[in-house]
């Protein structure tokens, strides 16, 4: 049985930039690996560290953002390619849950399906808790699933997700291979009916 | 009420609805390569489960493709190990592998089509966000994560969740040296990086119809870049033209009744649209990026925006991709220099792609101090290209001829960018440090753009340099 991911509680780190593509988030080179493991320490490694491996200044390296598991982002926030080394990244670098103005779709799909929520505010609510994570990093914030808002600083605000996306979370079926595999027999139905392509003789 | 292609591809691969009310959806054909596919077979593993169709899986290797010198093991063994992985699950599932040197290797969009895996009224998947590509034959195609090859390995199925549709009319001819490349660049400066999210687009109108397969690829393969996770084009007697006798198609009875099956899935007249969008032919340039995503892009005789002709919201990103490109507000992107020059990719390594550059680059030599490479889609066209004398033609101009992969395009093999070098592109992205060096710069353009960059040892017109429409 999955868990159900209802609520997730913590502080956030505010990460600015609108159209941040998964190249950014983890850069090509760190996927030559046959796992994900290990893959937290290269999340946005080429913002984060000089070519010497030195850190510069970024909101992951800045210390009053340690431990946080809430990434605060913009808009079209995992644009570009389909790797789920990405959201893999973030989640191993200790993240929960995401939440921004928009998502590119395939991003969303594969966070969703390692149980890593992207949740989205109105600009207005999104830039007011930016602010008050920026000017106090020590805030409280919590996404609230089944109420369908975010809670911080004493205000509510009002969450957007995907309805299936938020059942399959509530419900702890955000893995979908259990439910996939029950369709059975119907799957060989499918496979007769539906052409391939077949080499000729 | 007439349906969309996409409605009626859909429709008939439905499987059921779930729980949660997104469709299991079946996937007729599913491609793999080397990158994000181990951790897949890891995951079916620890599951204890097979892959469930292997006739419906194809795989090959191309991002991690050395194209200088293949010769095994790779001076990367994190490489070899990946090549090695694919072969071994490939061999332990009963899936079919189009090695190195089996003639038929090479970048995984461009293998579909040419074998002829890739048929009209398909669901294709492959985790590579580029599978938008296989939609110019009238499939629904789309990328997908590692968690999802897993699911289709195990099942043939994925849920999935059903999109609008955005038809996108492209109507007129276009002018000479502009191209489907042109044709895309154009599309997603007007309708955003952001544009297609949650949409299909469906491209037609007279210029499309116009188009070769190997052009609607092009066009269909960027729609990624475009926000939208699938592009199609409807089937049609070109794309009959190109798929037969292709390795795959059915041949003799069947390859008439698989016609009057793809034509049914075509568009009706009547279809209706969650949005439609039309654009003039005549009024695409040739064009090329200035910034850091696809729609940061202006025609080549055009000038780098000023920030204060932009919306409010874009200026800030603005700045920062003129900052990170070293580029000012208000300057012509042409006469740029560049270092490299780079033909390759999924979008533009195809044998029309080599044969259109060769017809303009005879004759004439890369600019001293440019690095030129291109890098032929697949081992298919590398062979075509000896054969016609295209090859020759880029060697003598002064360009290296490599061996078929992914090459530059994002860097997991050896080829990639020094410093803060600018190439010229005819590759998909222009992400900051896409192209291997985190201060890398990449600006996009057609090919025969990127041949005149190479001669020009600048960013230039093509219509100028080859005197193309003269």
């Amino acid at each position: 049985m999955l868990e159900r991911i209802t609520t997730i509680r913590g502080r956030a780190v505010p990460l600015r930039g609108k159209d941040i593509d998964t190249d950014r988030i983890l850069p090509a080179r760190f996927m030559k690996a046959l796992t994900f493991e290990g893959l937290g320490q290269y999340l946005f490694y080429d913002e984060r560290f000089d070519e010497r491996g030195n850190p510069k200044p970024h909101p992951l390296n800045d210390p009053r953002y340690q431990g946080a598991t809430i990434l605060l982002v913009e808009s079209g926030f995992g644009s570009g390619s389909s790797r789920e080394h990405a959201p893999q990244a973030i989640k191993r670098a200790g993240f929960r849950a995401l939440i921004g103005e928009s998502f590119a779709e395939i991003f969303f799909g594969n966070a969703t399906a390692i149980g890593l929520p992207c949740v989205a505010l109105a600009p207005e609510d999104l830039g007011v808790l930016f602010q008050m994570v920026e000017e106090n990093p020590e805030l409280e914030v919590e996404i609230d699933l089944v109420q369908k808002e975010v809670r911080f600083g004493g205000r509510v605000a009002p969450l957007s997700i995907r309805e299936e996306a938020r059942e399959a979370l509530v419900e702890g079926l955000w893995d979908p291979i259990g439910e996939l595999l029950q369709a059975g027999e119907l799957l060989d139905e499918f496979d007769r009916k539906l052409p391939y392509p077949r080499r000729a003789e | 009420m007439g349906k969309s292609l996409y409605e009626k591809v859909w429709e008939a691969h439905e499987v059921r609805r779930l729980k949660n009310g997104m469709s299991q959806l079946f996937i007729d054909l599913h491609l793999l390569h080397e990158v994000t596919s181990p951790q897949a077979f890891g995951m079916l593993k620890d599951l204890g489960l097979k892959v469930r169709y292997p006739h419906r899986t194809f795989a090959t290797v191309d991002h991690i493709v050395p194209t200088h010198d293949r010769t095994e093991p790779f001076q990367d063994p994190l490489a070899q190990g990946m090549l090695e992985a694919l072969r071994k699950n490939t061999r332990e599932h009963g899936i079919t592998f189009f090695d190195l040197g089996s003639g038929h290797q090479g970048i995984v969009h461009i293998v579909g089509p040419q074998e002829g895996l890739t048929q009209p009224g398909m669901t294709i998947a492959c985790g590579d966000s580029h599978t938008s590509t296989h939609g110019a034959f009238g499939a629904i195609a789309f990328g997908i994560g590692t968690t999802q090859v897993r699911d289709v390995l195990a099942t043939q199925t994925l849920a999935a969740q059903r999109l609008k549709v955005r038809r996108i009319n492209v109507e007129g001819q276009l002018g000479p040296g502009v191209y489907a490349k042109d044709v895309i660049l154009h599309i997603i400066r007007h309708l955003g990086v952001k544009g297609g999210l949650g949409y299909a687009y469906e491209y037609g109108g007279s210029t499309v119809e116009a188009m070769d397969m190997e052009s609607r690829m092009t066009l269909c393969n960027m729609s990624i870049e475009g926000g939208a996770r699938v592009g199609y084009v409807n089937p049609d007697e070109t794309t009959f033209r190109y798929l037969e006798g292709r390795p795959y198609v059915p041949k003799g009875v069947e390859w008439e009744e698989a016609k009057r099956r793809w034509l049914a899935f075509r568009s009706d007249p009547d279809a209706t649209y969650d949005d439609v969008v039309t654009f003039r032919a005549e009024e695409i340039a040739p064009t090329v990026t200035w910034g850091v995503n696809p729609g940061q892009a202006i025609p080549i005789d055009g000038r780098i925006p000023l920030l204060e002709e932009l919306p409010e919201e874009e200026r800030a990103q603005a700045e920062d991709a003129l900052a990170y490109m070293g580029l000012k507000p208000g300057q012509p992107i042409k006469g740029v220099p560049i270092q490299v020059a780079f033909i390759g990719s999924c979008t533009n390594a195809r044998l029309s792609d080599l044969r259109e550059v060769a017809r303009y680059l005879k004759g004439h030599k890369v600019k001293k101090g440019v690095r030129a490479l291109v890098v032929p889609g697949s081992e298919w066209i590398a062979k075509k290209a000896e054969e016609e004398g295209i090859a020759e033609v880029f060697r003598e101009a002064g360009f290296e001829w490599r061996n078929p992969g992914c090459s530059m395009c994002l860097a997991m093999n050896p080829d990639r960018l020094e410093g803060d070098e600018l190439a010229a592109s005819s590759s998909n992205r222009n992400y900051k440090g896409r192209m291997g060096s985190p201060r890398g710069r990449t600006v996009l353009m057609s090919p025969v753009m990127v041949a005149a960059a190479a001669v020009a040892g600048e960013i230039a017109d093509a219509r100028e340099v080859f005197g193309i429409g003269r």
